[in-house]
């Protein structure tokens, strides 16, 4: 039964292993739907080209329906999974500021790791970037605690705040996604296009 | 490389089987692992690592930095560092193979070189702070927060792309 690793399954010995095999695959599926490319990622704020739109929301829901699948089949078992923490307003502010940051820059860390890779150097100043942000925060860090450390809601998952049906909420979720990805596409028909 | 203006020469896959793959990516990692993956987190080993050498009273008596060195290994023996590492693997091979491996400054013909590092500099500043804030990147707290069904990874994700639309327009002479 899984999580694997945490359960004893597979020795705790091959994690770092496993981490470098699956980073292998993170890196190659991202540059191979063009995410090392600025231009591309970008075109989603602007209608030119929506492939984050459909490769994230693809990704998120492909791997929410087969964690729910495998939980239901007793392969895995999701109370064991890590659930990233809520804290509101920690959540809402570190959102807006990356939101700012990715329209500026055109990446997100992971993207410009797959840039830098294939020899970008506005990807490496962009990871030079990211390291000063991060020395910037920790050097104030006094400054950012309240938010960081306050309105903490605990591990929650939608279930918990909305009190909807998971199975359900995916469904719901899925739906949404095949209509934004309609959208997006009669979005593009209208706007002129950007070759890069 | 050459650049065909009438239309895009680079091919990539189509979105929706890179989105499933990468999908299954993350089913298997939560399947191997129980937590999803990351990339800002990995960067912030780094800097950790730099302070902690350079100046390592200072690094212990941080209250951030402190909470990631440890006397017994080194930050950079972690999860996130190795699967950074991989990262960078996959995506050499995949350039590689597609013939998209060159040092440019990628960039609109409307800009300097110049102006695209500028920003990618305050850009790269404004995303490591604010994934600090958040405690994840949109790889970490956003795409893997919404494989669980997380209620921040889900705010985040909004904060981020909404924000995102919001402000386009005042980045618009960078891309468009």
């Amino acid at each position: 039964m899984g999580p694997l690793i945490p359960n004893g399954v597979i020795p705790y010995e091959w994690n770092n292993i496993i981490a470098i095999l699956i980073g292998i695959f993170f890196g190659f599926i991202l540059e191979a739907s063009g995410f090392s490319s600025s231009r591309k990622l970008a075109g989603v704020f602007y209608g030119y080209d929506f492939a984050v739109l459909k490769v994230f929301f693809t990704a998120a829901l492909v791997a929410l329906i087969g964690i729910l699948y495998m939980d239901y089949l007793g392969y895995l078992n999701m109370e064991q999974l890590y659930i990233h923490p809520t804290y509101l307003w920690g959540a809402i502010i570190g959102g807006v500021v990356m939101g700012v940051g990715f329209v500026a820059a055109g990446f997100c860390p992971g993207t410009s790791l797959c840039a830098v890779a294939i020899g970008k150097i506005d990807a490496i100043v962009y990871v030079i970037g990211i390291m000063a942000g991060i020395f910037i925060f920790s050097e104030l860090y006094t400054l950012f605690e309240p938010i960081y450390n306050g309105y903490f809601e605990g591990n929650i998952t939608l279930m918990d705040s909305l009190g909807v049906n998971r199975y359900w909420f995916a469904f719901i979720f899925t739906i949404i996604a095949i209509v934004a990805f309609a959208a997006s596409d009669m979005i593009r028909k209208r706007v002129k296009k950007i070759f890069y | 490389m050459n650049i065909d203006n009438q239309k895009n020469k680079h091919v990539y896959w189509n979105p929706y089987f890179g989105g499933f793959l990468l999908g299954i990516l993350i089913l298997f990692t939560f399947y191997m692992t129980g937590r999803g993956l990351g990339a800002s987190g990995a960067m912030k080993s780094g800097v950790v690592t730099i302070v902690d050498a350079l100046a390592s009273n200072h690094a212990e008596h941080n209250a951030y930095y402190s909470k990631f060195v440890k006397e017994e290994k080194s930050p950079l023996n972690s999860w996130l560092v190795f699967e950074a590492l991989g990262v960078l693997i996959g995506a050499f091979i995949s350039g590689g193979l597609a013939g998209r491996i060159g040092w440019r400054v990628q960039h609109s013909p409307k800009i300097t070189s110049k102006r695209r590092l500028v920003f990618a500099l305050g850009g790269g500043v404004l995303f490591g702070i604010g994934a600090q804030i958040a405690r994840g990147c949109t790889s970490g707290a956003a795409l893997s927060g919404m494989a669980v069904l997380s209620t921040g990874g889900f705010i985040t994700m909004l904060a981020i792309f909404g924000t995102g639309f919001l402000v386009a327009y005042f980045f618009r002479k960078n891309w468009i």
